[in-house]
């Protein structure tokens, strides 16, 4: 079976869309979506209408933390120059794009997901709930060990970090951290565990504008990281035109 | 897994005879097991994986698994098929005729003598070719030994056995975080004894070892059996090789002793480099190292194992993009029909090409035409009109800096000039090709394909085409 893993889209229709046709071309069978589907771009409504429909065809849709972050309304700020405040101000717009339905739909999604011989989490596995950030081998330490509690979990995905990585045991006790060659399909064979973060569909913070996302292929054991070029100008320019901070539309452009 | 019986499937294959039982896998002879015709010989390799087998054979066997699949070129066995790692692990793959180093070593070793020195360069650059065409692929073998070196009857070499190799696109599955050593006690470099894996200077070190051993009948650092044993190469030199073989020639031993140095940024910065050295003998510039009969002092031995304590090596995230920083340049010089502005342009071209590539070499090139030469007239014998045009090559190459670059001139006779300049280019892998963009044949552009234009296309590597540009109009007296 061929997955397409897909995480922290961040209501980017563009890269989504973009993604999901790679995927397809790529003959992925099941979508999964690791949570954070909205903020920071201008398409929210757009894009958790998409991730409704492909639900309703079998996809996995997990919740992130900024699933949460929308759901209340009226955050007011005193600081408007901080990148707190900048974020706070975007979740207030996806707030308001959403309709109320979208909002408790998106409140009702789990943390985590058992698939086949993978467990799915936005964040870590040891506590889904704190959003931790899984950015080093200590951290993916414990989310994979937290997941493998669970039998037959081999593989553990996420996302959260806006970065591609995949950590694995070598020869020793701890894990070691592995840089992934985007198109490159690696061996992960079912023998050893593997924990890998998948990076950001829809905002990418490396320098590089191209959206991220992964396949894995259960059945060959292979796990692919892709990263797909896509109108990230429109995208852009559309988060100009709603109006929100020119410091997420410049982040679209430059990828960091 | 226990031995297989002859006449067995498995998998789809039918099992042959067993060509090896070694310590770490069978090696049987296999054919499809519905008599479909296979398109060439192909081996079954099956591990020796029972409960009492240690994690690092297994491991092994799996990098090897990891690897194969993706390697391609005549220097590797091609991949035929693989079982699954957990429940029936084994390779198929090509199998090639011809012996193995080792075998050569031990007949020199019964016959009591030594390999030529034609044969020493020979054998020479073909492993290193086989091992530049790996590190091109993202790949370090790190276990280069003669028993992993197949002499091909063509005269190529093919690398086999890649349970140590490290491939920079797959996690690599033998690190750890303590970083022990892994490799062969007598053919692996310092830094892997320090944990280091993926330079592909460890296996020109590992090249070094064998060329020393078919040079001489004696491994340059022993066998050890101990880290500490092992340690010794960090800050030792060897024996230099003339000292047991009187009749070697200097500029060998320098190649040899060359790819042993302990640090690897003193060894030849790729399998390609080498290659060339060995393939042109008379372009070696000899130091002190391929001269001295004597051992290194103690002194500086001391000097160095002090050094060696802290030793500090940087691994290379990508082998190919290593290698590529260390390219091979050629610059074609044009003899006839060429202004002094073009040969400024193109001395100028390849100045600013070396100058962002530090230990980059230069290979000066010149193609003359076959009936030039004549062997009646003593003027015009070959060697009179070689000389006349490497001096001429030595005078175009005098105002540049080569102090980081090693340089070489050679005269090429050939009656089509660009198919020299790519055949040259190929056999010698060559990154960069810098030519002058209107020379070689200036008058016929009109007419035909000019010589640039037919380099450009049919080139291996990228070709910088150099126009020339007047530095002595821009000299004009400001007033």
């Amino acid at each position: 079976m061929k997955y397409a893993l897909l995480s922290d889209i961040h209501s980017n229709l563009h890269a989504l869309d973009a993604c999901l046709a790679h995927a397809q071309a790529q003959e992925a069978e099941r979508i999964l979506i690791l949570g954070d589907l909205v903020s920071y771009g201008a398409f929210p409504a757009e894009v958790v209408a998409r991730c409704q429909a492909l639900q309703q065809a079998g996809a996995v849709v997990l919740r992130g933390n900024h699933e949460s972050l929308v759901q209340t309304h009226n955050l007011h700020t005193t600081s408007p120059d901080t990148h707190a405040s900048l974020g706070s101000q975007t979740a207030q717009w996806t707030h308001d794009q959403l309709s109320p339905a979208q909002r408790v739909w998106l409140d009702l999604l789990p943390l985590t997901a058992h698939v086949d011989q993978m467990w799915l989490v936005h964040a870590s596995a040891d506590a889904p709930d704190r959003w931790r950030y899984v950015e080093n081998e200590r951290m993916a330490s414990l989310s994979l060990d937290a997941a493998c509690t669970h039998p037959d979990v081999r593989y553990v995905f996420g996302g959260h970090v806006h970065h591609q990585s995949l950590y694995y045991r070598g020869t020793g006790r701890q894990l070691m951290a592995f840089t992934p060659t985007p198109g490159v399909p690696i061996p992960t064979p079912k023998h050893r565990q593997w924990i890998a973060t998948i990076g950001s569909v829809g905002q990418p913070r490396d320098g590089n504008p191209r959206a991220m996302y992964a396949l894995f292929d259960s059945t060959a054991a292979k796990l692919t990281f892709h990263r797909v070029a896509y109108d990230h100008r429109a995208a852009a320019r559309a988060v100009r035109e709603a109006g929100l901070p020119e410091f997420f539309a410049h982040r679209l452009e430059a990828g960091h | 897994m226990k031995r297989l019986e002859a006449g067995t499937e498995l998998d789809g294959f039918r099992i042959g005879d067993c060509l090896h039982a070694g310590g770490m896998a069978h090696i049987y002879q296999v054919t499809y097991a519905d008599a479909r015709p296979a398109p060439f010989a192909m081996v079954m390799k099956v591990p020796r994986m029972t409960a009492g087998d240690g994690a690092e054979n297994i491991v092994g066997f799996e990098v090897e698994h990891q690897i194969l699949q993706v390697l391609q070129g005549a220097h590797v066995p091609r991949f035929v098929a693989a079982g699954d790692l957990v429940h029936l692990p084994y390779l198929v793959m090509e199998h090639l005729p011809g012996q193995t180093l080792q075998q050569r070593l031990d007949t020199l070793t019964q016959e009591r003598s030594h390999a030529s020195v034609a044969d020493l360069s020979r054998l020479g650059a073909a492993i290193a070719r086989a091992a530049h065409s790996l590190h091109q692929q993202n790949t370090c073998h790190l276990d280069l030994k003669p028993a992993n070196v197949l002499l091909h009857p063509d005269g190529h070499a093919v690398l086999l056995d890649f349970g140590l190799s490290c491939h920079a696109h797959y996690p690599d599955l033998l690190a750890e975080e303590l970083r022990q050593a892994v490799g062969s006690p007598a053919w692996i470099a310092p830094e892997q004894v320090v944990g280091v894996r993926g330079d592909p200077r460890s296996d020109i070190f590992a090249i070094g070892v064998m060329l020393y051993e078919l040079a001489t009948g004696e491994l340059p650092f022993g066998n050890p059996q101990t880290p500490g044993g092992m340690r010794q190469r960090l800050w030792m030199d060897p024996t230099p090789p003339r000292r047991l073989r009187a009749d070697l020639p200097e500029w060998l031993q320098e190649v040899v002793l060359r790819c042993l140095a302990p640090e690897a940024a003193k060894r030849y910065p790729s399998a390609a480099h080498l290659a060339f050295d060995l393939e042109h003998p008379e372009q070696v510039k000899v130091s002190q190292r391929g001269k001295q009969v004597q051992g290194t002092p103690f002194f500086t031995h001391l000097k160095r194992w002090f050094k060696a304590a802290g030793m500090h090596y940087q691994p290379s995230p990508l082998p190919s993009q290593q290698i590529e920083e260390v390219p091979i340049l050629m610059v074609a010089i044009p003899h006839q029909d060429v202004s002094d502005a073009t040969l400024y342009s193109l001395r100028q071209a390849v100045a600013r090409s070396l100058g962002i590539r530090p230990g980059a070499r230069l290979a000066v090139v010149t193609v003359i035409s076959p009936n030039q030469s004549s062997t009646s007239e003593s003027a015009n014998s070959e060697t009179t009109l070689h000389r006349q045009y490497l001096t001429m090559l030595h005078q175009w190459a005098q105002p540049l800096d080569l102090a980081q670059h090693q340089t070489s001139f050679h005269v090429l006779e050939a009656s089509d000039v660009a198919n020299a300049i790519v055949r040259y280019a190929e056999g010698n892998h060559v990154s960069m090709i810098v030519m002058g963009a209107a020379t070689h044949g200036l008058q016929l552009q009109r007419l035909v394909a000019t010589v640039p234009i037919k380099v450009a296309m049919e080139a291996p590597c990228t070709v910088i085409l150099v126009k020339q540009a007047l530095p002595f109009s821009a000299l004009t007296v400001i007033t």
